[in-house]
């Protein structure tokens, strides 16, 4: 994945990365190497698995107690302007008093600075953001009043907004009806030119075959790099019958496996 | 009925419920939408012990309260969010340690404590024309912090993990929120009092938010709504002789079940069979 002319500059780099809740080891020895251009990068693994602790620690919003973590050779902390999230939908309040516009606007915080009121580059920006998710005509709705997949786009627009190089996705499927996942990933698709991809999935058919590699979390990260999972890693992620599992999942994502069912 | 504006007793029971009015309205909304009614109605409460201080000193007890409820969001903001303890249990505690703090100190206070009915329950027809002006400051305060900050607030009221990814403070900006809270209080004792502050907290900003789906708009009108309820709770309790803070909030709860009865019906109809 070489780019003529282009320095390579690593993405993410994670080096031997834990962290814990209490006593509990949620993330353990986690190495994780990103190159530009990388694609879109799928992380699958159960519910529990440590998925969202892995962005948290991408997003420097959690700190590992032992091992490094490099964003564009830079801290998390350092690299927020960089950095574009689209956390759990369901974590919302939709009621919430605000438009489409000032969600998205929010997206721009990080470069508008404090005290200051957006400038004309940040709603610029916020215009662009919106375009490229198609949702411009939509700014001034209250975000109660958009369908659930609309509102997946409001959010990838605020991230948009960030002008990101790098953009992170907690479970962005979860409560999208299948015509509006298949939008999700050809939008991503489209997206993933120009910019680093990372989403998180506890649900396997979802990786669909947008996927450009596919990582497999459950306390420890499996990566090879590829879009292929060996069956051994998917069994140790799961911990049951890959038969079981693989259900449903595009034939591609799986490598064959000798006398597999 | 307008012979009783010549009275400057009234004239300042007025300027009292419009300078109220303006702190609730736009502070009311914040405490609405970032769902942060049970820590304010701590605040609120604890800042019973600057009350008691006050009288303690022997100082006026607003210059007590002041500090004091500064202090008790402070430390609420921290403990409730750094502490392994829940939330919810953090606040309880606080809540009951601040007010039991100001029983002690009245109590150790020699002779009678005058006026400490109207730091419980308010009695806006008191106001001394001083704590107006003190009002009236502290409305400018709220009113600036709000203006600076209305788009971190925002952010932060809506998604405070986002907010953080952004590089912005949200610790600090959340304990600045809680602190003009706690001043919003300050200006709303002498009106209802500590115990019956949250009623002015919620219910002119839950009800706006049945008629706005914008933010500034839910202050405008909240403000709008508190100021025509207060003013006729005033003049409700001028008539029937009843206490004015318990009053007021009486005709809030009231109008306000009357739109969310007669708005469930409006929206009832066409949306069920």
């Amino acid at each position: 994945m070489k780019v003529d002319g282009k320095v390579m500059e690593k993405v993410i780099e994670l080096k031997d990365v834990w962290t814990r809740y209490g006593n509990q080891v949620i993330l353990e020895a986690v190495n994780l190497e990103l190159e530009e251009p990388s694609g879109l990068l799928g992380i699958i693994g159960p519910n529990g698995g440590g998925k969202t602790t892995l962005l948290k620690v991408f997003l420097g919003l959690l700190k590992p107690y032992r091992g490094s973590v490099k964003l564009f050779g830079k801290s998390p902390e350092k690299s927020r302007d960089l950095v574009g999230y689209v956390p759990q939908y369901k974590r919302f309040d939709f009621d919430f008093p605000i438009s489409v516009w000032e969600v998205v606007l929010t997206g721009r915080m990080s470069h508008t600075g404090f005290l200051k009121k957006y400038s004309d580059e940040d709603k610029k920006a916020a215009e662009d953001a919106l375009k490229t998710v198609e949702m411009f005509q939509y700014k001034d709705r209250q975000i109660g009043q958009l369908s659930g997949g609309q509102r997946q786009r409001v959010f990838i627009a605020r991230a948009l907004a960030t002008n990101p190089k790098l953009l992170l996705l907690d479970e962005p499927n979860s409560g999208l009806d299948p015509h509006m996942q298949d939008e999700l990933y050809r939008l991503l698709d489209r997206l993933k030119k120009d910019m680093a991809i990372i989403m998180v999935t506890h649900d396997l058919s979802a990786v669909s075959i947008y996927v450009d590699r596919i990582a497999c979390l459950n306390r420890k990260l499996h990566y090879h790099n590829s879009r292929e999972i060996p069956v051994e890693d998917l069994e140790a992620t799961y911990q049951c019958p890959v038969e079981l599992i693989a259900h449903g999942v595009p034939h591609r994502v799986l490598e064959k496996h000798n006398g597999g069912s | 009925m307008f012979d009783l504006l010549q009275y400057s007793f009234v004239q300042n029971a007025l300027a009292a419920a419009v300078l109220a009015s303006i702190a609730c309205g736009i502070i009311g909304v914040y405490v609405v939408v970032k769902k942060i009614v049970f820590i304010s109605g701590g605040i609120a409460h604890a800042s019973f012990g600057g009350i008691g201080l006050g009288y303690y000193l022997g100082i006026n007890p607003m210059f007590g309260v002041l500090p004091f409820s500064i202090l008790s969001a402070l430390v609420m903001g921290t403990v409730s969010k750094k502490s392994k303890i829940p939330e919810d249990s953090a606040i309880g505690i606080l809540w009951s340690l601040g007010m039991a703090l100001g029983i002690i100190f009245v109590s150790l206070t020699p002779g009678y404590a005058p006026d400490l009915m109207t730091y419980l329950f308010g009695n806006i027809l008191t106001v001394p024309r001083f704590d107006i002006y003190l009002m009236l400051a502290l409305d400018l305060i709220i009113v600036g912090v709000v203006y600076l900050f209305y788009k971190e607030f925002l952010s932060l009221c809506f998604d405070e993990e986002f907010t953080t990814v952004q590089g912005v403070p949200t610790q600090k900006l959340y304990l600045l929120l809680l602190c003009i809270i706690a001043l919003t209080i300050v200006v709303l004792i002498k009106v209802v009092g500590i115990i019956l502050v949250i009623a002015l907290l919620t219910i002119p900003a839950t009800l706006s938010r049945k008629f706005t789906h914008d933010l500034k708009r839910m202050m405008l009108i909240s403000t709008l709504f508190g100021t025509v309820i207060s003013v006729a709770g005033i003049g409700l309790s001028y008539a029937l002789d009843a206490p004015s803070g318990a009053t007021i909030i009486l005709v809030l709860s009231l109008v306000y079940g009357v739109v969310a009865f007669g708005m469930e019906m409006l929206e009832g109809r066409g949306t069920l069979n």
